[in-house]
C-alpha cells in the first residue's frame, strides 16, 4: 500500500461523503458547504495527479468564486429547508434505476477498456505551468479566445438579469 | 502510484451521485449544485486521462470546463434569483408554468 | 332544295328554346307570353315537320333508303363514332307528325287545363322538354343518339309526373317511373352493347344492313341477334309499359291529365313500340325474340285489360287501357306485322289522346274528382266533353268506320296467320278487345249517364273552355277518320298505310299480306261481334241503375291489381332498401367508413391526449427524461462495448 495510494483513498472517501452529504443535507447552506468540501477533495487528487495549476485554478475559481457566489445567493433569497413536496411520480420511480444504468454504462466502458489504457507515469511528476500554457496559447488559443468572450457575455446576461424592471 | 481506473470509477461514483441529486433535489440552487458536481467528476476524469497519456490537454480542457461552469454558474444563478422572487419560491416543483 | 330537309335539327331544337325560355325567364311573364312561346314553338315546329315531310316525299325514290343527315360528332373513340345524325324516312314520317301533331294540340289544350295551377310556366317548360327528347327519339339514325332521347323523356316524364311535387304520392310515382324504367334501360343498354360488339357501330344504316346479310337464327337458338333483340325489348317493357314493368304506369296517373295524354298514351310510351319496329330487321333475324314479344303483348293486353275491367278512377281505366293497347302494338310487332302495330300505334295516339283530355275536362267540369263512382248523369251537363268521349269510346271498341277498327284488326289477322300459336295468341287478343269494349263502355255510363252521384251543392258541372274542347273535336275527327288510310283494303283496295310504309318494312309486311280475303273479312266481323258483345254486357249491367257492391273474390283480385305491385314490393323493393339501409347504411357506411374515418381522429386523439401527459410541468419529470435521452444516447455509443459485456464474452 504505497503513500499515493493512502491518500487516494483518503480524498475519495472524502469526495464521495461531500456528494452523499450534498444530496442528502436538507439546508441549502449545508449542500453547498458539502459541495466545497467535494471541490477541495477533487483539488487534492489533482495535486496527487501533478496537475499543480489545475487544482490551483479549481480552489480558487471553483471554491473561492463560484461557490461563494452560490453562497451569497443563498443568503439573498434567504432559501431555508426544503420542501417536502413530490409531484413527479415519474422522478420517485425512475431517478436510482436511471442514474445506477448510467454509472453502470460509464463502468462497463472503463472495465471494458481498462485494458487498453497506458500505465501513468511514476507520481511526483508535476506537470509544469509552462507545458500547460504553451498547449494554451498555441493549439488551444481559438476556444481560449472563445472563452473570454463566453465570459463577456456572461457578465453581459448576469447585469440585464440584475436590472430593475422599469 | 494509482491506477488510472481508480480514479475513472471514483468519477463514475460522483457523476452517478450527481445524476440523483439533480433528479432528487426539490431545491433549486441544490439542483445546480448538483450539476456543478457532475462538471467536477468529469474533470476528474479528464485529468486522470491527462496523466495516463502523459499530454496536457485534458488539462487545458479542464480549464475550459471550469470557465463555462463559471459563466453557466452566474448566469444561472441570475436567472434563479429572478424566477425566486417571481413564484415566491425555491422549490422546482412549484415552477410548473408549462404544464399543459 | 330542301332546306328543312338539309336542317332537321331545326325540328327539335324549337321546342326546347321554348323550354329554355319559359324555364329561364317564364316565371315573371304572364300567362299570355308563356303561351305563346310554348305554344309557338310546338306549332311550328308542326308546321316544320310537315314541311320537312314534304321535301322527303319529293325527295323519296324507290332507289334511296332513308334520308340520313350527320350533323356533328358526338363521341368518337377508336374506331367508334356516335354523331348527332338524324335521318327521315316513312316510319319517321309517321312518327314526327304524330308527335308534333298531337302534341301540339295537347300544348293548346294544357292552356285551358292547367290556367288555374301554379307553376304554370314550369309545367309548359317540362313539356316543351319532353318535345324535345321524344324528336331526337324519333328522329335519331343511331342507337346512341335514339337511347339521348329514350332517357330525356324518361326524365321529363319523372318531372311531370312529380308536377305537383308538394303531393308524396305524386313525387313517389315520379321516382316509381323513372327507377323502373331505368331497370328496362339496363336491357337496353347490354342491347346496345352487344350491338356494338357484335357490328363495332350503332348506326342504323350499319347495323341493320349487317344484320341483312346474316343468316335467319333458328327459334329456339339463343345467337347474338336474339339476345340482342331480347335485350332490347327489356328495354321496351320498362319504356312501354309491359309485363313486367308497367306498374309504372297507372301511378302516373298522379301527373296533370294532358301529361298522362300526350306522355302516357301518344307518345312517350309509343317509343319501346317504334324502337321494336326501328330494328325489325334484327327482330325478324330473331324468330324466338319475336315470339317472346308476341306473347308478352298479349299477355299483357289480356292481363291489363282484366285489371281495367273494375277500376273506379277514371284515369286509371284509361291507364290499364293504354298498357293494354300497348300490348297489341306488341304483339303486332311480335307477330311480323310491324306495320300493323305502327299503324295501331298512330290511331291509339289519336284516340287515346281525345279520351284522356275528354277525362280532364271530365274531371275540369267536377271540380277534381276522379272516382266515376262520384260522378253520373252528366250527358246532358257537358254535351261536348261527353260526344267527344263516345268518339273515343267507339274508337277504342273496334267499330267500324272508327280508326282502331282497322288497325286491331290487321293484328289480330296477322295473329290469326302467325306460325308459332297463332291461333291462341289470337284468341286471346280477342278477348281482351271483348274486355276493352266492356270497360270502355262501361265508363261511359257510370260517369255520363246513371243517376248522379255527386252532390249539386258542392259541384258546379260546367262545360269547358274552347282551347280545351276544340283540340277534343280535332281528335275525334282524327279517330274517326284515321283508319281510311287502310280502309280500301277491306274492300278489296290497296292499304294506303301498309303501302306507305312498306319501304321500311319491305319484306316482313309480305308476311302478313296474301292470306285468303275471305278469311280477313270474317275475323273482321267476329272482330266487331266482340266489341258488340263487351257493349251489350256492359249496358245490361251497368246502363240502368248500379250499385256499388262492398269488393270480395275475385272483383277483389282484380281491383288490387293481383297484388303486382305488393308483391314487387315485398320480393324486390323491400329485401333492396334492407340491404340498403341495414348493411350498406348502417354497417358499411356507419360503422366501417365513419368509424374508420372517425377512429382515426379519435385515435389520433388518444396517442395526443396519452402524450400530452408528458408535458406535466414538472421540472423533475423533464429531468428523468433528460436522463433517459442520455440513456439512450450512451447505449447507442457503447452497445458494440456492451454488446459482450452484458452477454458473456464468447471468445
Amino acid at each position: 500500500m504505497t503513500g499515493a495510494l493512502v491518500i487516494f483513498f483518503v480524498l475519495a472517501a472524502l469526495a464521495v461523503v461531500g456528494s452523499i452529504s450534498l444530496i442528502v443535507q436538507r439546508e441549502p447552506i449545508h449542500s453547498a458547504l458539502s459541495l466545497i468540501v467535494v471541490m477541495v477533495a477533487l483539488a487534492g487528487l489533482y495535486l496527487l495527479m501533478g496537475a499543480e495549476f489545475v487544482a490551483a485554478v479549481q480552489i480558487i475559481v471553483y471554491g473561492g468564486a463560484i461557490m461563494v457566489l452560490f453562497v451569497f445567493v443563498i443568503m439573498l433569497l434567504n432559501a431555508g429547508e426544503e420542501e417536502r413536496t413530490n409531484f413527479s411520480k415519474l422522478a420517485t420511480f425512475a431517478g436510482i434505476p436511471l442514474a445506477l444504468a448510467v454509472t453502470g454504462f460509464i463502468a462497463a466502458a472503463i472495465a471494458h477498456s481498462s485494458a487498453s489504457l497506458p500505465a501513468p507515469e511514476p507520481s511526483g511528476a508535476l506537470t509544469s505551468t509552462k507545458t500547460l500554457s504553451m498547449l494554451l496559447f498555441s493549439d488551444f488559443v481559438y476556444p481560449f479566445e472563445l472563452t473570454s468572450f463566453l465570459i463577456l457575455v456572461a457578465i453581459l446576461g448576469a447585469i440585464v438579469l440584475a436590472q430593475r424592471e422599469n | 502510484m494509482v491506477p488510472t481506473n481508480y480514479y475513472l470509477i471514483l468519477s463514475a461514483i460522483l457523476f452517478g451521485l450527481g445524476i440523483v441529486g439533480f433528479v432528487f433535489k426539490r431545491n433549486i440552487i441544490a439542483i445546480f449544485m448538483a450539476i456543478e458536481l457532475m462538471l467536477n467528476a468529469v474533470n476528474l476524469a479528464f485529468v486522470a486521462f491527462s496523466q495516463s497519456f502523459g499530454k496536457v490537454d485534458g488539462e487545458v480542457f479542464v480549464l475550459f470546463v471550469i470557465v463555462v461552469a463559471a459563466a453557466e454558474a452566474t448566469v444561472g444563478l441570475g436567472i434563479i434569483i429572478l424566477t425566486a422572487r417571481n413564484r415566491r419560491s425555491l422549490n422546482v416543483e412549484r415552477v410548473d408554468l408549462l404544464k399543459l | 332544295m330542301r332546306p328543312i330537309l338539309e336542317n332537321l335539327w331545326i325540328i327539335p331544337l324549337l321546342p326546347l328554346l321554348g323550354c329554355a325560355l319559359n324555364g329561364l325567364l317564364g316565371a315573371k311573364w304572364p300567362k299570355k307570353t308563356v303561351d305563346a312561346v310554348a305554344l309557338g314553338s310546338t306549332g311550328l315546329s308542326f308546321v316544320l315537320a310537315i314541311e320537312a315531310v314534304r321535301e322527303f316525299l319529293g325527295f323519296y325514290d324507290s332507289n334511296h333508303h332513308a334520308f340520313v343527315k350527320p350533323f356533328f360528332d358526338w363521341i368518337v373513340a377508336g374506331n367508334f363514332r356516335a354523331g348527332f345524325d338524324l335521318q327521315m324516312d316513312q316510319l319517321t314520317v309517321v312518327m314526327v307528325l304524330v308527335v308534333t301533331g298531337v302534341g301540339f294540340l295537347i300544348h293548346i289544350y294544357s292552356t285551358g287545363y292547367m290556367a288555374h295551377e301554379g307553376g304554370y310556366y314550369r309545367f309548359f317548360s317540362y313539356l316543351n322538354l319532353f318535345m324535345f327528347f321524344m324528336l331526337i327519339l324519333v328522329l335519331a339514325a343511331n342507337f346512341a343518339l335514339l337511347f339521348v332521347g329514350w332517357e330525356g323523356v324518361g326524365l321529363c316524364s319523372y318531372l311531370l309526373i312529380g308536377f305537383y311535387f308538394l303531393r308524396k304520392t305524386a313525387t313517389n310515382a315520379g321516382n316509381k317511373a323513372f327507377i323502373v324504367n331505368r331497370i328496362g334501360d339496363f336491357g337496353f343498354m347490354l342491347g346496345m352493347f352487344l350491338l356494338f360488339r357484335t357490328f363495332h357501330s350503332l348506326d342504323f344504316a350499319v347495323v341493320f344492313d349487317a344484320t341483312s346479310k346474316l343468316p335467319r337464327e333458328a327459334m329456339g337458338q339463343f345467337g347474338t341477334l336474339t339476345i340482342a333483340s331480347l335485350l332490347l325489348f327489356m328495354g321496351a317493357t320498362g319504356k312501354s309499359a309491359q309485363i313486367p314493368l308497367y306498374v309504372w304506369l297507372p301511378d302516373a296517373m298522379e301527373g296533370p291529365t294532358p301529361v298522362s295524354a300526350l306522355i302516357h298514351a301518344a307518345t312517350m310510351v309509343t317509343a319501346g313500340v317504334y324502337m321494336v319496329a326501328r330494328s325489325h330487321v334484327l327482330f325478324t333475324h330473331a324468330p324466338t325474340a319475336m315470339y317472346v314479344v308476341a306473347i308478352v303483348g298479349c299477355a299483357t293486353a289480356f292481363f291489363a285489360a282484366t285489371i281495367g275491367l273494375v277500376q273506379s278512377d277514371i284515369k286509371k281505366v284509361l291507364a290499364y287501357s293504354t298498357v293494354s293497347q300497348l300490348g297489341y302494338m306488341f304483339l303486332g310487332c311480335g307477330v311480323g306485322a310491324f306495320g300493323a302495330g305502327i299503324f295501331h300505334l298512330m290511331t291509339h295516339a289519336f284516340f287515346k289522346a281525345l279520351l284522356f283530355l275528354a277525362a280532364g275536362s271530365v274531371i275540369h267540369a267536377m271540380g277534381g274528382e276522379q272516382d266515376m263512382w262520384g260522378m253520373g248523369g252528366l250527358a246532358p251537363k257537358i254535351k261536348v266533353t261527353f260526344w267527344c268521349m263516345l268518339f273515343g269510346t267507339i274508337a277504342i271498341a273496334g267499330f267500324p268506320p272508327f280508326a282502331a277498327f282497322f288497325s286491331k284488326d290487321s293484328i289480330l289477322f296477322s295473329a290469326y296467320n302467325y306460325e308459332h300459336s297463332g291461333k291462341a295468341l289470337y284468341t286471346i287478343g280477342l278477348l281482351a278487345a271483348v274486355m276493352t269494349s266492356f270497360y270502355m263502355f262501361r265508363l261511359i255510363w257510370l260517369t255520363f249517364f246513371t243517376e248522379k252521384r255527386y252532390d249539386e251543392h258542392h259541384v258546379h258541372v260546367h262545360e269547358s273552355p274552347s282551347n280545351m274542347t276544340v283540340p277534343l273535336m280535332i281528335l275525334a275527327f282524327l279517330s274517326l277518320t284515321g283508319g281510311c288510310f287502310a280502309l280500301p283494303a277491306l274492300f278489296g283496295g290497296k292499304d294506303y298505310f301498309a303501302e306507305f310504309l312498306a319501304p321500311v318494312f319491305g319484306a316482313a309486311e309480305a308476311a302478313g299480306g296474301e292470306a285468303g280475303q275471305s278469311l280477313e273479312h270474317t275475323l273482321s266481323i267476329v272482330a266487331v261481334v266482340a266489341a258488340a258483345i263487351g257493349l251489350l254486357v256492359a249496358w245490361r249491367m251497368y246502363a240502368k241503375k248500379v250499385q256499388r257492391r262492398p269488393s270480395q273474390g275475385l272483383h277483389k283480385v282484380l281491383y288490387n291489381k293481383y297484388y303486382v305491385d305488393e308483391l314487387y314490393q315485398a320480393v324486390f323493393v323491400g329485401p333492396l332498401v334492407w340491404l340498403s339501409r341495414i348493411v350498406f347504411w348502417k354497417v358499411v357506411d356507419v360503422t366501417l367508413i365513419d368509424g374508420t374515418v372517425n377512429g382515426i381522429a379519435s385515435g389520433s386523439r388518444a396517442v395526443g391526449d396519452t402524450v400530452r401527459r408528458t408535458q406535466s410541468g414538472n421540472t423533475r419529470s423533464y429531468a428523468v427524461w433528460v436522463l433517459v435521452g442520455a440513456i439512450v444516447v450512451l447505449a447507442i455509443i457503447f452497445w458494440p462495448i456492451l454488446h459482450p459485456a452484458l452477454f458473456g464474452e464468447v471468445r
